[in-house]
């Protein structure tokens, strides 16, 4: 699962069936100062999120079904949750261990 | 799943058994700012779109699922939706960076 800012809103008239009844958004993924920045993806809402909202998204297909309740379900990428905040340890330590 | 735009149609008498009768269409993958992303790819179209228009477009083993009938197709790319409307805000608006230490957002 990913950590990403919804940005915008997609409207499909014509959609496949399994996109039907819930909305999909644009999501542009958060990454740590200085590192380049992830492509952005359109992801299948299930969490009621909007335009500003950092959010989680499952980017795998077997979740989605599960998600959606449908073995059979054609989608990758889900909102699975709205996230309210987060806790980044300001350095890396490849060895573990925490710095005060 | 992400954004492209139809490109042409991409025509193939001799297919795997499975794919007879799957529209081909050529794309171009895009990025939200609708930029184009790498080079032009064939999509299996579900959705009856035409050339020029702006699609969802679903990649993996997930494309083979979007197909009506059998379930395990060669399709790797395949077309889900046609957008009618795109709202985006501009990239100025959002902070994309994960900060060291605490953020609240809500």
């Amino acid at each position: 699962m990913i950590i990403g800012k919804v940005t915008g809103t997609v409207v499909t008239t014509i959609s496949h069936p399994h996109y039907k009844n819930r909305r999909l958004l644009v999501v542009q993924p958060l990454t740590l100062p200085g590192e380049p920045a992830d492509e952005d993806f359109i992801a299948l809402d299930n969490s009621h999120a909007g335009i500003g909202d950092t959010v989680l998204v499952n980017r795998e297909g077997n979740g989605a079904r599960q998600v959606l309740k449908n073995p059979d379900a054609c989608v990758i990428s889900v909102i699975v949750g709205i996230i309210d905040s987060v806790y980044v340890e300001a350095q890396y330590h490849p060895e573990g261990g925490r710095t005060a | 799943m992400l954004f492209g735009r139809v490109r042409g149609t991409a025509v193939c008498t001799l297919k795997y058994p499975g794919i007879e009768g799957v529209k081909l269409l050529v794309v171009q993958p895009l990025n939200r700012r609708l930029q184009p992303i790498g080079g032009l790819q064939v999509a299996a179209d579900v959705v009856q779109a035409g050339i020029g228009d702006l699609c969802v477009m679903v990649r993996a083993r997930e494309a083979a699922l979007a197909l009506p009938g059998e379930r395990f197709v060669p399709v790797d790319l395949a077309l889900v939706g046609i957008v009618d409307e795109l709202e985006l805000r501009p990239d100025g608006e959002f902070d994309f960076t994960l900060k060291p230490g605490w953020t609240a957002y809500t």
